[in-house]
């Protein structure tokens, strides 16, 4: 297929996308990725757990990095490292810059693979001081497995999900005693086996219903405010390190300078079974959609919409018709979050469904105006891990219909 | 001048007023030095205001402050261009949100008259919602002062502390003036590193301009430090608003002001609290959440964009609502203090009113020839950055690779800032002078780069 396609950023899905485009025959695959090693976020997450459900394989994330890497180099993509998209031309093109010079980039289409990152802690206003020593488990991996700089002694780790836990590692792996872990949630949202073994190893306190409220120090920081949100009772944690992880925010911002319309819910680009946002030619996958799943997820979305890209090439069109797919509080968001008129199974055949809190009951209730759409379990209601919902339960939605809400469908309600 | 004094004048702080003080005097033929307690210039009050180039429309008629923040504009926004001193002017309306604040407006108008501002002018609630769609339901009309203008906190003092270095000027960092006393003919400063001895010492203080003035044998003024708590909202909600939204101001404070800010930000705040201790800059809960009920008032779609900064000032408040700005030919002292949020658009002139009572109290003031201003590498987002130039980046790859990915500053950057006249020493001496870790992530992507960085280039100087 003489065509040209254009994948911004180079992570898993990014680079498992221009693998299968490669592997489809689509002639040129050019993969944009601005760091100075393609691989996203693995690169620096040094345990393993990488590549179960994408290369049936057990890897570290620096091995999965540089698996995924050769995996598209070897079926021809090109991936230009120290590349970075900054902006769109005015006919769709894509602007660049690198060592080499400024330039543009024509492509008959466009994957956003751009991920996500954590919320620094202006963005969650955390009140107090602005000493040394507060950073996300981002910054905190690159320092300790890309730099291999010292980064303080005592932590407290902010979060308790599996991100949370891979902090705890690599504090650990650092030399750094992590004096608690605090999460608003009345539970940890990783594995049981997780926290026990974090209980056993490092002997790690667990917080829950708790809330940093401030932090204090001048140069360095000094303690932190814990509230109990039980009771409103503070207390002050030494400590000379915070770790603030997971509050996953998409990196949206190529998509919006493109004008791609952003759901509300996710923050990411809103797409449909087929990863089409709103923007003619232009799909995205990965944890550009909603913040992190793990790596594996996001390959596999990467694939998915790499197939898609190859059927739109050959003349597949683009939806006329796309109706937003809502959710009710306690439910946060669900991904894809597009009906469209010429609708496609989404990756892995399933919606992923994330709440804001811990749902006992898991019954989910789809409906469109005052027509009932579908009822029926969801595999997981939490904050922290997405459950699935498959997507023959969305399929009964009118696209040129009203709006569509989800909500968890209480024992007594309708 | 004796030639046994380690200098002809010491100025003591290097903000944004120390600074400008600091190369006024260096244009001549001085020897000048300037010292900071902080490890930096400009890195207590002048980093953390609302970043605003005022008229002084809005000034006490009369008052030193109203004269010196007229004719400091005049001068800022002059020289701003020349030196790469990011400034837009992009107006100011000032927002009536009540009949009772409506009937202030003529009262206003006629203080910026007095002021010798006449540009100022009222607009019909359709004309603001014209210019400002984004303004939140219930805004009973405007005025609209269109000289008011944006400019960047970070370069404008480093670019007068460049131009006092490059011409000359000593300066100490890390250096508080622990101890002064009167020798003679001249004074003896004690600091960390030793006794400076200079004829003339001028205050600059800021915070401690009163602690300094005492040292200096006056008691005139007390600072309160009054801390204001700003937020700074994603680039990506750069387009909601284009002019500086300003509230009407109540007896204790200006209130709270939406500006876009020169790196295409919009910036929310300040608070106004009287506080004691001159290093409390921490930000509170109470404060950041007066900050969002004014924002989901003033400009509700903000809400909808992520928070980039929150960042807190003290502004250098006394007792008295004038500067406290006086030069004493008998003692070779001269005071710059009690200078609050109006100190960066009347640094120029403060510096031009320090060197004429200098002069008037017999200061020989020669200026030196063929002095060229330093040029400061551009932080604005409306005009060129270096990833944007092709010629540049094919001059040098460096501009090319962009390190800090939210803000685009490239490794040129990165490295010139670590080269300058006056260089960052530290991860928070760079964000200043390049924005790098500024942007949304707040360094979840450069952070380990940029340390890196610091290492490696900063330990080639």
């Amino acid at each position: 297929m003489k065509r040209t396609v254009a994948i911004v950023g180079g992570g898993p899905a990014g680079l498992a996308a221009a693998t299968e485009l490669r592997r489809m025959g689509v002639e040129r695959v050019v993969v944009f990725e601005r760091e100075r090693d393609p691989g996203g976020i693995p690169r620096h997450c040094a345990h393993q757990g990488f590549g179960i459900r994408d290369l049936r394989s057990l890897l570290s994330g620096p091995s999965y990095a540089r698996r995924r890497a050769q995996l598209a180099a070897a079926a021809g993509a090109e991936i230009r490292t120290r590349t970075t998209v900054t902006g769109w031309g005015t006919d769709g093109e894509l602007e660049l810059t690198s060592p080499t010079g400024r330039a543009e980039f024509t492509a008959d289409a466009i994957l956003l693979a751009t991920g996500c990152r954590e919320r620094p802690r202006s963005a969650r206003l955390i009140p107090g001081t602005r000493p040394a020593g507060v950073m996300t488990t981002g910054t905190l991996q690159q320092l300790v497995h890309l730099r291999g700089v010292a980064v303080g002694s005592r932590a407290v780790v902010v979060g308790a999900e599996h991100v949370s836990f891979s902090a705890l590692a690599t504090l650990s792996h650092a030399g750094v005693r992590t004096v608690c872990m605090t999460t608003e949630q009345a539970h940890h949202q990783s594995f049981e086996l997780f926290r026990m073994g974090a209980r056993l190893r490092y002997g790690l306190r667990l917080r829950t219903q708790s809330r940093l409220t401030a932090i204090h120090g001048g140069t360095r920081v000094e303690a932190v405010e814990l509230t109990d949100l039980a009771t409103g009772d503070a207390e002050l944690v030494g400590c000379d390190t915070v770790v603030l992880t997971a509050d996953w925010i998409p990196d949206h911002e190529l998509a919006a300078l493109g004008g791609i319309d952003l759901d509300r819910a996710t923050r990411g680009p809103a797409v449909d079974g087929a990863l089409r946002t709103s923007r003619t030619g232009v799909f995205a996958a990965g944890n550009l959609l909603r913040g992190a799943e793990t790596a594996d997820v996001a390959a596999l979305e990467g694939r998915h919409a790499a197939r898609r890209i190859v059927r739109h090439l050959a003349g597949g069109g683009w939806p006329q018709r796309r109706l937003a797919i809502n959710v009710q509080a306690p439910l946060a968001w669900i991904t894809p979050n597009i009906a469209a008129d010429d609708p496609t199974i989404p990756p892995r055949g399933v919606h992923l469904v994330r709440a804001a809190t811990f749902v006992p009951d898991r019954e989910l209730l789809v409906t469109q105006g005052d027509r009932n759409i579908w009822r029926g379990p969801v595999s997981r209601l939490q904050p922290g891990r997405s459950g699935t919902l498959p997507a023959a339960s969305l399929a009964g939605i009118d696209p040129s219909g009203t709006a569509v809400e989800i909500r968890v469908s209480s024992p007594s309600g309708p | 001048m004796s030639a046994e004094l380690d200098c002809d004048v010491l100025v003591v702080g290097a903000g944004v007023v120390g600074c400008a003080i600091a190369r006024e005097l260096s244009r001549h033929r001085l020897r000048c030095t300037l010292v900071e307690a902080r490890a930096d210039v400009g890195s207590a009050t002048s980093k953390a205001n609302t970043a605003l180039l005022h008229t002084g429309f809005d000034a006490k008629p009369g008052s030193l402050e109203a004269r010196l923040v007229r004719r400091g504009y005049e001068l800022l926004s002059e020289h701003a261009p020349r030196v790469g001193i990011p400034w837009e002017r992009v107006g100011a309306l000032l927002v009536a949100w009540s009949d009772e604040q409506l009937t202030q407006f003529p009262a206003i108008i006629e203080r910026a008259h007095a002021n010798g501002y006449t540009a100022i002018q009222e607009l019909s609630v359709g004309e603001l919602y014209r210019r400002e769609p984004r303004l939140g339901i219930g805004a009973r009309g405007a005025l609209l002062v269109p000289d008011e203008g944006i400019i960047c906190p970070f370069t404008t003092p480093l670019a007068f502390a460049s131009d006092a270095v490059s011409w000359g000027c000593r300066l100490l960092l890390d250096a508080p003036v622990t101890g002064l006393e009167r020798a003679g003919d001249h004074w003896v400063a004690q600091l960390p590193g030793g006794r400076l001895r200079a004829s003339w010492l001028i205050n600059a203080a800021g915070l401690r301009s009163d602690e300094l003035d005492r040292l200096a044998g006056h008691d005139r003024f007390t600072v309160t430090p009054r801390r204001g708590e700003l937020i700074v909202y994603d680039k990506l909600a750069g387009g909601h608003v284009s002019h500086i939204i300003l509230a009407v101001p109540t007896s204790t404070s200006k209130g709270v002001l939406v500006a876009p800010t020169v790196f295409g930000n919009v910036m929310v705040g300040p608070t106004a609290v009287d506080i004691e201790d001159k290093d409390d800059t921490g930000s509170t809960h109470e404060g950041l959440e007066y900050v969002l009920a004014e924002t989901a008032k003033i400009v509700p779609g903000l809400a909808d964009y992520e928070v980039t900064a929150v960042y807190v000032g003290l502004r250098a408040a006394t007792e008295h609502s004038d500067y406290q700005l006086t030069v004493d030919a008998a003692n070779g002292y001269a005071c710059a203090g009690g200078i609050r949020s109006t100190g960066l658009s009347a640094s120029l002139a403060i510096a031009e009113y320090v060197r004429e009572g200098l002069a008037g109290a017999g200061l020989t003031l020669e200026q030196r020839q063929g002095l060229q201003p330093v040029s400061m590498p551009n932080l604005g987002e409306r005009f060129c950055r270096p990833y944007t130039d092709g010629e540049r980046i094919a001059a040098d790859p460096a501009y090319g690779e962009i390190v800090c990915f939210c803000e685009r500053v490239t490794l040129g950057e990165i490295r010139d800032a670590l080269r300058a006249p006056v260089p960052a020493r530290d991860a928070d001496g760079l964000r200043r002078r390049t924005r790098a870790q500024m942007g949304r992530c707040q360094g979840f992507y450069c952070n380990a780069r940029v340390t890196a960085l610091l290492d490696e280039l900063g330990a080639k100087l």
